[in-house]
Order: structure tokens, then C-alpha cells, then sequence
């Protein structure tokens, strides 16, 4: 028997590893499917999906070894649009089925796309486990704060007091950051993007593509029908620079489009000041680690209009993978117990003969 | 070891029995688990053919001496083959007085009875409502009544060892194991070994359970109580290798087996729930197989991350109970849409909600056939028996993959924890059931399908060139894009459910026990076999015209259900629930079936099915003698 399945090995049994051909040099072009993209014109997906399939190339897989899992919502149709293999499933279980698919295939390359109804509603149970259990999957998440698909209700990220279809006179359900759900997660990767932010955006995918284990991109999404301009008093490209603050690693928090506004910790909160101002320098900029889960917390929580909003890679920390352990387990029974013999398993226990 | 119980002053005579029934009853705490499988491991190492039937309660560690934290242990070993754990206890071994109240109506008059005296004090007697205490009021003058200061003497032999009280309290079910492999003059050696291997890092608690057993053996000896002895000779069993094998057990063993016939790894996918726990703390003992298992975050996930892994390859396989497959629910729609090969098993209880945990029932046929939404057609297997388990396990696998479809593989409470000899099967007698992937490019579509199965490809991701996307949306025929083509949509509808509807040709008929035509056929399906079987036994020994067929296959049925039915002037369909199989079958085949229904939580017995089987007769002017 085979506990190694791989797409060129016809499943039968004879465990061989598939020897890979020579990598053909991939283009945005070979991970267009050849169905028509169906979004509302000017939705947000159109660059999200653009994005991805431009840095798909990037990553060294072949293309059959990239599979595109999605739950529903508008979201949930991109799979139809990548030329890979695709899954498009069932409400919020995305993450679950990815769990098994990478547990079963850990040659496989896992995307799951999903929104923040899918995400964390329906299926937070999911995706707060897939992410703590640090499953080698990079969930990529549309944020545009409402219900699309189900024309305009109420999502779990919609502001308080939003009226939507759902709730004329207004929510009364506070929202939840996805950010700070996924550090509570313990997923090894977070960052955040903008679909407007296209250079932004696929650095931020190449990162998430680049991660091994629990990867969590939300990418904040307009949805020009049922929530236009959710984002953009603070993505428009005007004021986009000075209510936005680009996180690298190791460099300060400093935006705006003079470059001199920064965050500062005063203590343990952290303020919004102005390089020059009041003997305020460069060094007392607080400076991104992506290592640190304080700096994550805060970054979490932070948002406009009291704050600009944090987009890139908040976290990134390393962990052993789900499967990785799961397959490392298995050798070691192995090793210590042997190949598993059947007759001999069936034969365990008390046993006795009748003549 | 002394006792202060009359010494032998004759010696003990011995007597020939062909089957007895043991019923051990005490706290949930005081080890009856323990001490039932011990003699029925014991039984058949012997050569008896056994069956076991363990009554738990939900609750872990009921308060002490309660009606609810009664546990129970019931079984049967015999010198011919037995079907069932017996409908009554000849013996019942009472603890404490709630094991006394809550199973004495259950033991037939000169039944014996069995208690530990010590237990029966006036607190105890309070807690479960005796007024005055059973064993000097006299109430108990219709069984045969050995009292028994079981605590008392076991607390005697314990002496000098340094256990403290409560330790030396936990070794009494040993005493009482004791007493009864002398009364039925048993070999202890298999279990003084156990006893040596299970607490082999605690060399005193070992000392201890081994001393309480030899008391008991000696109780029994040496005093002047019994006067009898039992012999029950082993009983004729088809040549072979044999162990004794519950339904879970046999469950999780024939899913290795099937991985190892279809050579691909099993994914199991589940979430902790009574009784389908065990499965998955077996499975994940059997790593070294290839087995790789995932305590999901809940059931949907548990099933999700099965039809993930089957997406990749593997063989997806999830289990649970009734509550839990309404969670699931979802998610095998999802798999009959994609086509996916999936497992999913139900280990039964006693419903609705969360019902009874611990207790049998049939009560999810209707729900795993048809509780989800649109045209939903999945296979569902029944096995009848613990050791048909293993078969059924490598069955449901056969079908999944050469049909690619999901398959519910049907077990219950008293299937999963029930026990009986299991004739170890030879490995080479067992058929390959390994199906290909699809790796040609040439005429690829994720649903075309196989002329003959209809299956659609298993395209795995990682092939080059057959980069497909598959979803839980309708699904254009053969090309597999979207669609929203109302022919389409019928075409498909009818297409998923032909392809269900042919495995038909697949499965084995019907087999009928008795003879091909008569008054009465008596149609079961799942754990009800041996009671079903036996009863229809007796009556046929009792010179009535009457058969007994049982289903394994509920979905579809054997081709020649509606012919074996039309034979008899009558069909009786006793099931534990309110006739869900009958319904479906007068459905069908337009047969005024009479259904036999009780939901008990417990099997049937079978002097109940016996009765109403002989009162369908009556109704055809038919007497039995």
C-alpha cells in the first residue's frame, strides 16, 4: 500500500514518487481558465483575481499542482477562473476540506479563497482551527463587509449600525476584526492588502505563497454594488498614503505622503506622531517585527480613522506544518513498529484454534 | 485465605449445561466492563460460541450507588451456536442494591442471584428506595439467592499488601470473576496474565487483583453455598482461527483491510462521539498502516476534511452517531454532487437529539437515505453482525470507489459494542478492490462517465493536463462547467440516481433462511439479526411455515427483494424504531408489511419476536404447537 499519492502515479499502488518534468517557464496567461468571469463589472475580485494569477508563476509549482479551494460567496467562484485544479464547496468549509486535501497530498500547493461571511460566520469554527492547527494553506479572505451573493445583508464585519438589506434601522452586532481572530488563531502568517493596491497586493500574495503553514491574507474588497466605497476613505488614492502604513520588517512605522508621520508606543499605546514635531525623531518610530505578537496585537486593533490602517505581512513566525507532523508520525510508528502487517493485526490479541 | 463461610462437608456435584447467561451489574465505577470481558474472553478461548451485550450509562462516574450509574455486562456462552446475548440472565452478580433493583425484574424466577452482602446497607438500600433490606426480608424467595460478603472477604485476602481501602475496594469485581470461573469451572491462567501485563508497572495493585480473584475461586471451593457446578462444553465452530471481536472493532480493522486491498491510504476524519469513539481510537493506533487521523473541530470539519483527502486521493472516511451525521449532512450532499468516493459511518443511538448516548436503536435509516436536500442518492450497507463488520467494511469501499460515490455504512449501539468469536479471515481469500485514476489527456471530461458504472474519472490534482474545477454547484453533463440548463439539471438528477440505482447488479441477492415460500417472512436489517434469527429458529423447530431475510443492502436493495417478498402470504419487519424500513418497503413494493416496533434502547429479545411472530400467524388461522 501507498501512503504517497501523486497525480502522475496512477493510484494504484506502486508508491513511486512522480518524476517531475523539467519546469516549463508559466505565465499570467497559463493560470486563466476558459470560463468568462462573471463578477458585477467594477467589482474589487476582478484585481484580486488578477493578482493571483499574476504571481502564480512565481512560486516554482507546476500548475497541476496548484488547487484553488473556495466556499461561497462571490468569492467562492474564483476557482472557475484559475487554470488549476479547483474545489468550489460548501458555505465556510473550505478550510476543512483544505485540511484533508493537504493532509492527504502534502506535494500539493493549497489556496482557499473564501470572504468574510464564509470566513467567520458560518465558518469560523473552521478557519480558527485550520489556522491554530498551522495547515500548510494560504487562506485568502475578501473583506467588503457585507453579504454580496445574497444581495446586501449584514456581515460580521460590518460596521456597527450599518444599514443594510437585513438591518434597516441599523446593526446591532459589533464587528469582528479578521485580523486579530487569526493572531488569536495562532496562524503563522497574517497580512493584509487592498484590491486597489495591486503592486501591494501581489507582494503581499507572493509572501502568503512563499509561507509554510497557516497563512491568512485579508484583502480589504470593494463591492461597488451592494457596500461601494467600504474602504475608501482611507484607500482612495489620494489618502491613500497618509491613512495607510506600510509594515516591513525591521523598518519603522512611518507614512503618510511626507513620510514623517510614524506610530510611536507611549507605554503600551500606541500614537500617531509627527517626525519633527515636538523633538519627535526617526528613532523613536516604533519599528515592525514580525515576530513579535505585541506588535501584532496592536497592529491588529488598530484602524482608521484613529489610526492609519496597517496593510502587509503583520506576522510571520515558523511552526512545524500539520501535515508535516502528521507524516513525521507516521514514519516514526514505522520505524519503531514496522510496516504494517495485516495478517499479523488481524491475528492480535487472544486467539484460538478450532480444529 | 480464611472465610468465615460453613466449610464443604460433600463434595460439589457438576452438571451439563448448553448455554448460559451471565448478567454482571454493579456502579458504573466497580469494573462489570472489566469483569464481563474477562469471562468472555475466557469463554472463548474455551471454544464456547459467545455473545455479549454491555449495558453502560452515559454518565462516566453516576453518583455511588444510584439507579443511573448502574453498569451492566450480559453474556452468553454456549456449547451450540448462539445468535444473541441471551434474552435473560440465568445468573445475575448484583454489586450493591441499585444493580440489584435495577436488574432483578430482568431475571426469570429460579434464576440465581448472586449478590455482595456488604454493599446492602442501610444507606445503600436508602439511596435507590428499599424500605427494609431484600436479602432478609424475604422478598427475594422466588430466586436462588447466594449472599455473599464479598468486600468483606476480598478486604481479608488483601491483608498485608499496604493498599489502601479504596484500592483493595477496586479489586472486588476480581473476587466476584473469581467465584464465577469456579462455578464454571474455568482455567484463570489467561487472566492472571492480564492481570500481570495491565498493571505490570504497579507490581502491588497486580498482587491485589490477582488475590481477589483466587479468593473468589476459593470462596467458591471451600464453602458449603454452592452445590453445584456447570459445565458448558465447547461449542462446534467452523475450523479456523478465531478471536473475539466487537462491531467497532471489526469496523476498524476491515477499513485497514480495505486500505490495503485498493492500496491507498485511509484519512479519518472524526469528532468524539458515543458509541463511534472507538473507532477512532483505533485507527489511530495504526499509523504504521498508513492511516492518518484527524480529531476534527467538530463534524461538518470531520467530514469536510474526509471529502478533501478523497479530492486528493485517499480513501476519505468519517464516523459518527445520529446527531452527528445531521452535522454531516451538508457535507454528503456535497459529496454526491462531486462524486467524490466517501465513507461515512453511522454507529447508531437511541434518538431523537441527543437521545440516549449509550443506547440502541434503528432510528437513522430514513435520515441517512434521505435527510438532505434535492435528489440525494447515496448507497447504504447494513452489516448484521460484530464479525460482518469487516466484511461490510471492505464493501462499502468496493462500491465507493468503483462508483464514486459516497456510501453510508450503517452500524448501532449494540452492533459496535457487542461481541461474538470471530473466525479470522485468510488474507489471500480477500479480492483487490483497487480502481485506477484517470491520467489520459486524450477525451478528458470530469463527467464523462463509465458506460458501464456510470462513475464519472477520478482525476487527481497533481495530473498534468486534466485541470478541472468541481463543485457543489450543478454540474453540466460530461463537460463538468456550471450550468443552469434545466435539462441539464433532470438529465443529472436522473443520471446520479441510475448510477446508484445500478449497483443493484453489483450486490448479492437477497438470501432467505427457511423455506423459498410460506406463511410468514420475517425481513430485518442490521443488529436485530441474531434475535430475528433464533426466533424465526424456534419456530421453524415448532413446525411453522416461516422464513427470515435480512438486508445488507438498503440502498439500493437486492434485485430480488420484490420476488422473495411476494412468496409469503405474510412479512413481518420487527426493527427498533417505528417502521422506517417498512415504510420504505410498502413504498415499493405495495406489500401491506407488518412491523413488529419497540424503542427501548436495548436489542430485542427473542421470545418477544417469537411471540408476535406467532401472532401473525394466528391471524392466517395458523397454530403453532
Amino acid at each position: 500500500m501507498t501512503d504517497t499519492i501523486t497525480g502522475a502515479d496512477n493510484g494504484a499502488g506502486n508508491g513511486a514518487a512522480a518524476t517531475l518534468p523539467e519546469l516549463p517557464v508559466l505565465t499570467r496567461k497559463d493560470f486563466v481558465s476558459d470560463q468568462e468571469v462573471r463578477w458585477c463589472p467594477g467589482c474589487g475580485d476582478y484585481s484580486i483575481l488578477a493578482q493571483t494569477q499574476k504571481v502564480m508563476p512565481d512560486f516554482g509549482y507546476p500548475k497541476e499542482n496548484i488547487v484553488f479551494i473556495s466556499g461561497i460567496g462571490c468569492s467562492g467562484r474564483l476557482p472557475y477562473y484559475m487554470n488549476t485544479y479547483g474545489f468550489h464547496t460548501i458555505h465556510g468549509r473550505a478550510p476543512a476540506i483544505a485540511t484533508g486535501l493537504k493532509a492527504a497530498r502534502p506535494d500539493l500547493m493549497v489556496w482557499v479563497i473564501t470572504g468574510d461571511g464564509d470566513a467567520l460566520s458560518i465558518g469560523g469554527n473552521h478557519l480558527i482551527h485550520s489556522l491554530r492547527r498551522n495547515v500548510d494553506v494560504r487562506i485568502i479572505m475578501f473583506n467588503n463587509r457585507i453579504y454580496g451573493l445574497t444581495k446586501g445583508q449584514a456581515s460580521p464585519t460590518s460596521e456597527l449600525g450599518k444599514i443594510t438589506k437585513s438591518s434597516p434601522y441599523g446593526t446591532v452586532d459589533f464587528p469582528i476584526s479578521p485580523l486579530a481572530i487569526a493572531l488569536a488563531a495562532e496562524a503563522t502568517f497574517i497580512a493584509r492588502s487592498v484590491d486597489t493596491f495591486t503592486e501591494h497586493m501581489q507582494a503581499t500574495l507572493n509572501a502568503a505563497g512563499n509561507h509554510h503553514g497557516s497563512t491568512f491574507v485579508e484583502v480589504l474588497q470593494n463591492c461597488n454594488i451592494f457596500n461601494d466605497g467600504a474602504h475608501r476613505e482611507f484607500t482612495d488614492r489620494e489618502v491613500r498614503e497618509d491613512r495607510t502604513v506600510v509594515l516591513e520588517h525591521g523598518k519603522p512605522m512611518i507614512f503618510g505622503k511626507d513620510r514623517n508621520k510614524g506610530i510611536r508606543l507611549a507605554g503600551h499605546q500606541p500614537e500617531v506622531v509627527t517626525i519633527g514635531e515636538n523633538g519627535i525623531t526617526e528613532a523613536d518610530i516604533l519599528v515592525h517585527d514580525e515576530t513579535d505578537p505585541l506588535i501584532a496585537f496592536m497592529l491588529a486593533h488598530i484602524y482608521w480613522p484613529e489610526f492609519p490602517v496597517p496593510v502587509g505581512v503583520l506576522r510571520r513566525v515558523s511552526r512545524p506544518t500539520h501535515h508535516q507532523m502528521l507524516v513525521d508520525q507516521l514514519a516514526q510508528a514505522t520505524a519503531t513498529r514496522g510496516a504494517g502487517d495485516l495478517t499479523k493485526l488481524l491475528n492480535s490479541g487472544e486467539t484460538w484454534k478450532v480444529e | 485465605m480464611s472465610t468465615e463461610a460453613p466449610l464443604k462437608a460433600t463434595p460439589t456435584t457438576q452438571k451439563q449445561l448448553e448455554r448460559v447467561t451471565i448478567r454482571f451489574a454493579g456502579d458504573s465505577g466497580d469494573g462489570m466492563q472489566l469483569t464481563g470481558t474477562q469471562f468472555t474472553k475466557n469463554a472463548a478461548a474455551f471454544g464456547n460460541d459467545i455473545s455479549t451485550f454491555p449495558d453502560y450509562p452515559a454518565e462516566i462516574r453516576a453518583p455511588a450507588g444510584s439507579l443511573p450509574g448502574v453498569s451492566g455486562f450480559q453474556l452468553s456462552f454456549s456449547s451450540t451456536d448462539i445468535h444473541t446475548p441471551g434474552d435473560a440472565p440465568d445468573v445475575l452478580v448484583a454489586m450493591n442494591p441499585a444493580a440489584l433493583k435495577a436488574n432483578l425484574g430482568e431475571l426469570p424466577a429460579g434464576g440465581a442471584l448472586i449478590v455482595n452482602e456488604d454493599a446492602f446497607t442501610p444507606g445503600n438500600l436508602q439511596k435507590v428506595g428499599y424500605a427494609s433490606n431484600p436479602l432478609g426480608d424475604g422478598s427475594l424467595k422466588q430466586w436462588n439467592l447466594f449472599s455473599v460478603p464479598v468486600s468483606t472477604l476480598n478486604s481479608r485476602a488483601l491483608e498485608g499488601l499496604g493498599l489502601t481501602n479504596k484500592q483493595v475496594d477496586l479489586t472486588k469485581n476480581f473476587f466476584a470473576l473469581g467465584l464465577m470461573f469456579w462455578l464454571y469451572e474455568r482455567d484463570m491462567a489467561a487472566t492472571v496474565s492480564w492481570i500481570d501485563d495491565k498493571f505490570k508497572k504497579r507490581p502491588e495493585i497486580a498482587e491485589g487483583n490477582k488475590r481477589a480473584l483466587k479468593a473468589g475461586y476459593n470462596f467458591g471451593e471451600t464453602t458449603e453455598i454452592f452445590h453445584e457446578r456447570y459445565v458448558v462444553p465447547p461449542a462446534k465452530l467452523r475450523p479456523g482461527h478465531y478471536r473475539n471481536i466487537t462491531g467497532n472493532e471489526a469496523t476498524a480493522l476491515g477499513m485497514v483491510a480495505a486500505s490495503q486491498l485498493a492500496e491507498r491510504p485511509i484519512f479519518y476524519g472524526s469528532y468524539p462521539i458515543t458509541p463511534a469513539s472507538d473507532i477512532l481510537h483505533q485507527l489511530a493506533g495504526y499509523k504504521n498502516f498508513g492511516v492518518k487521523t484527524f480529531q476534527a473541530e467538530d463534524e461538518i470539519a470531520a467530514v469536510g476534511a474526509a471529502i478533501g483527502a478523497s479530492y486528493g486521493g485517499a480513501m476519505g472516511l468519517t464516523a459518527s452517531s445520529g446527531p452527528g451525521i445531521a452535522l454531516k449532512t451538508e457535507a454528503m450532499g456535497l459529496a454526491v454532487m462531486v462524486e467524490l468516493p466517501l465513507v461515512v459511518i453511522d454507529v447508531q443511538r437511541a434518538g431523537p437529539s441527543t437521545g440516549m448516548p449509550t443506547k440502541t436503536e434503528q432510528g437513522d435509516l430514513l435520515q441517512v437515505l434521505f435527510g438532505r436536500n434535492g435528489e440525494s442518492p447515496l448507497v447504504v450497507l447494513a452489516p448484521a453482525t460484530p464479525a460482518e463488520c469487516f466484511t461490510f467494511a471492505i464493501e462499502a469501499w468496493r462500491i465507493a470507489l468503483k462508483y464514486m460515490t459516497p456510501v453510508v455504512y450503517m452500524s448501532d449501539a449494540f452492533l459496535a459494542n457487542g461481541a461474538e468469536p470471530w473466525r479470522i479471515p485468510n488474507l489471500a481469500d480477500l479480492s483487490s478492490i483497487a480502481v485506477p485514476n484517470r491520467t489520459a489527456r486524450e477525451g478528458f471530461y470530469p463527467y464523462l462517465r463509465d458506460e458501464t458504472t456510470l462513475a464519472r474519472p477520478w482525476a487527481l490534482p497533481g495530473t498534468p493536463g486534466l485541470e478541472h474545477r468541481i463543485g457543489g454547484l450543478e454540474k453540466a453533463d460530461v463537460m463538468g462547467n456550471v450550468s443552469y440548463d434545466p435539462d441539464n439539471h433532470h438529465r443529472m438528477t436522473l443520471l446520479r440516481q441510475a448510477k446508484i440505482d445500478g449497483i443493484a447488479a453489483d450486490i448479492p441477492p437477497l438470501e432467505v433462511h427457511g423455506p423459498a415460500e410460506g406463511d410468514l417472512l420475517v425481513l430485518g436489517w442490521g443488529s436485530t439479526y441474531g434475535a430475528i434469527r433464533s426466533a424465526v429458529k424456534r419456530l421453524q423447530d415448532r413446525g411453522a411455515s416461516i422464513a427470515h431475510a435480512h438486508l445488507r443492502y438498503l440502498n439500493p436493495l437486492p434485485e430480488n427483494v420484490g420476488d422473495v417478498l411476494k412468496a409469503y402470504k405474510r412479512v413481518l419487519i420487527p426493527e427498533l424504531n417505528l417502521g422506517q424500513l417498512r415504510m420504505l418497503i410498502r413504498a415499493r413494493y405495495l406489500i401491506d408489511a407488518i412491523g413488529y416496533n419497540r424503542v427501548r434502547g436495548k436489542p430485542f429479545r427473542i421470545a418477544e419476536l417469537e411471540a408476535e411472530a406467532v401472532r401473525v400467524l394466528a391471524t392466517l388461522g395458523v397454530t403453532i404447537a
